[in-house]
């Protein structure tokens, strides 16, 4: 008894030195990260090289396939929606009645000038469904202990063919990100914080992008209210929602 | 002794149609050849300088390191003082805003929905105000495939590449779609007037002609310009004058440590163009070092060869008297005299050439296609007083000089073995 007892202790002992298991924190990250639905209202600061400017927006998504928001505020902006479908993107402009598709290297477009993409906002899939996970040492961030994990793409289409991600050790959130082209060149680095429980999830409530190849001092995003799992109604991600 | 020579030239053929016919080709292919090269590189860099350069450009400071980008958002602001200054400081320019915008090029369907869209590639200039010189300098009217000039606001031409793609007709309308100066959303629905072909890929490739106010208002750019161009007032571009120009601008409008700050570009600075202008300058003497350095080893052959000819000639003047020196100096007078002749036949013809070819050029539109830099779809030669002489000199210079080298076999000659040379 005695003997098993030790066995025990020392094995817990040698799992406690080992590495954590790189997809195991990715599944757990997903698991704050990702819901069934979620409604979020958001403002996002953009702080270019001559003047900032705020944009509020109301966001609706359901999975991972299906997303709509409309753009609140500046006058210039209200009005403006925009709606995803799968890999599809439309956008709605109230001053020319016309809803445009968005596809091939304008997705790669900053969104109303900021450090993000239209393909940064599509691509709202699970981590541990497009990369593989490898885990590469602990590091502190504001006081936090983080996992270190690094990314490789496992499917083609992705923006990132590498990341390197911070997660945090206790909350499973990440706390900083690095995105990496097919060269290994860095593209866009992106630090969150703010990070509240929110219906029994830790999530992010303050984005900082910063598009690295881009002058400018990045791009702010504030969530001011996120709700998960929903009501949402089906027209809402149709065509006809956008010019409604 | 003159006349004797030239009738010497004239009767005796054998003697100087082959240095006339060399001298006369030489000549012809300088002159020509110049006129053309010079033509080229000039019409490079007037194209260049009517559609992206102008004679001078004015950018801010971080528009210029960033300007492949086309970023609007450091773009030139306060534009309609700097303008009223400039007009004022600098009479002798025409100045002129330009926008220029990427973004996408959208074909409505019947519901306003996508229909086709491709890449565009946005420029506006003044369209609208009577009398604006940019259409003319642009070639807009001319090159007006189907439909015609805007002639009122939220008009627009488009590529004619682009409309047949897309099945564009004039009267239809389009959007296009992009960023604002602010980074905002830019969507502006144009109808389409006419459709445009230069004959140039880059400019052919998605491009949308709009009225530079269509475009302050569709990208917030009010009182703004992506760049201002100077061109000087008589069309022609004098480097010395802008070097003056860019001086005194930099002391009066440019500010130091401000990235916003106005700066001001030659052509001579921009796309690689002062090269241009140099091969173009230095064009016409290329081909003179060519002539004379080819033509002289051909010139001196053709001596040697007339020397061998005419070997028991100068053997019997010898004999009779004449001295070495007289006979070779009378063989310069000849070269002279072949010189001349065969310098104004080449240049003349050289002329002809360059003056058809000043009028009608040649046409690469056909295989220029898909050629990426700036350049005209006709090139042309022009025609320079420099022409004029730039062959008739070397002409004479080369002949000379053949002849002068092959002369020195005169001097070979011994006089107590003339009498048994002439035997044989």
């Amino acid at each position: 008894m005695k003997k098993i007892f030790i066995l025990v202790i020392l094995t817990i002992l040698l799992m406690s030195f080992a590495d954590p298991d790189a997809n195991v924190i990715l599944d757990k990250v997903d698991k704050n990260m990702s819901s069934k639905n979620r409604i979020s209202e958001s403002e996002m600061i953009i702080h270019g090289r001559r003047t900032s400017r705020e944009i509020k927006s109301i966001s609706y998504s359901v999975g991972l396939k299906q997303s709509f928001t409309e753009y609140l505020s500046p006058a210039r902006e209200q009005g403006t929606k925009m709606l995803k479908l799968e890999n599809q993107l439309w956008i709605y402009s109230p001053s020319t009645d016309r809803i445009i598709q968005i596809s091939g290297h304008m997705l790669r477009q900053s969104v109303m000038g900021s450090d993000l993409s239209y393909e940064d906002l599509m691509d709202d899939r699970k981590l541990s469904d497009i990369y593989t996970a490898k885990f590469t040492g602990n590091e502190t961030i504001d006081s936090r202990n983080t996992y270190v994990l690094e990314l490789i793409a496992k499917v083609d289409d992705v923006a990132y063919q590498s990341q390197k991600i911070w997660v945090d050790a206790e909350r499973f959130v990440p706390l900083k990100e690095e995105m990496f082209a097919k060269s290994g060149q860095l593209l866009k680095r992106s630090t969150l914080s703010d990070v509240k429980q929110v219906q029994g999830r830790w999530f992010p409530m303050t984005i900082i992008y910063k598009d690295v190849l881009k002058e400018g001092n990045g791009t702010e995003f504030k969530i001011t209210s996120v709700k998960f799992d929903q009501n949402i109604p089906d027209y809402i991600f149709t065509k006809a929602a956008l010019k409604q | 002794m003159i006349k004797f020579l030239f009738r010497g030239i004239i009767r005796d053929k054998s003697r100087s149609l082959l240095p006339i016919i060399v001298v006369t080709l030489g000549v012809f292919l300088t002159v020509f050849m110049s006129g053309f090269l010079k033509g080229i590189f000039n019409d490079i860099t007037e194209i260049n300088a009517k559609f992206t350069t102008g004679h001078v450009k004015i950018m801010t400071r971080a528009y210029g390191e960033n300007k492949d980008q086309l970023p609007n958002d450091l773009a030139l602001m306060d534009v309609k003082n700097l303008l009223n200054r400039l007009k004022l400081d600098y009479p002798y320019m025409d100045w002129v805003q330009r926008i220029h915008t990427g973004g996408l090029l959208d074909v409505p369907d019947s519901l306003g929905e996508t229909r086709g869209q491709g890449q565009a590639i946005g420029t506006a200039v003044d369209l609208l105000t009577p009398g604006s010189p940019e259409v003319d300098r642009m070639n807009i009217k001319k090159s007006i495939v189907k439909g015609s000039l805007p002639v009122k606001q939220g008009e627009a031409l488009i590529s004619d590449d682009f409309a047949k793609k897309f099945g564009v007709s004039t009267g239809d309308k389009i959007t296009l779609f992009g960023s604002t100066m602010n980074g905002s959303m830019m969507f502006k629905t144009f109808v389409v007037s006419g459709t445009l072909r230069f004959g140039n890929s880059i400019l052919d490739r998605g491009a949308i002609f709009m009225d530079i106010r269509d475009a302050q208002l569709a990208l917030d750019m009010d009182d703004a310009a992506s760049e201002v161009l100077g061109y000087f007032k008589d069309g022609i571009y004098n480097d010395q004058k802008a070097q003056e120009l860019q001086a005194s601008f930099k002391s009066k409008y440019s500010r130091q440590g401000d990235e916003f700050s106005p700066e001001m570009f030659r052509l001579v600075e921009q796309e690689g163009l002062g090269d241009y202008l140099k091969l173009g300058n230095s064009a016409g003497a290329i081909m003179v070092f060519i002539f004379v350095f080819a033509m002289s080893i051909v010139l001196w052959n053709t001596g040697l060869l007339g020397g061998l000819r005419r070997y028991s000639e100068f053997g019997i003047r010898l004999a009779l008297g004449e001295e070495k020196r007289h006979i070779y100096i009378t063989t310069i007078y000849e070269a002279i005299i072949i010189g001349i002749i065969g310098s104004v036949i080449g240049t003349g013809m050289g002329l002809g050439a360059a003056y058809y070819m000043q009028n009608y050029g040649l046409d690469i539109s056909a295989i220029s296609n898909n050629i990426g830099m700036m350049l005209p779809s006709v090139y042309k030669a022009e025609v320079t007083p420099g022409l004029f002489y730039l062959g008739f000199f070397p002409g004479l210079i080369a002949t000379v000089l053949g002849s002068a080298l092959a002369g020195f076999a005169i001097y070979k000659r011994e006089t107590s073995q003339l009498f048994h040379e002439l035997e044989v």
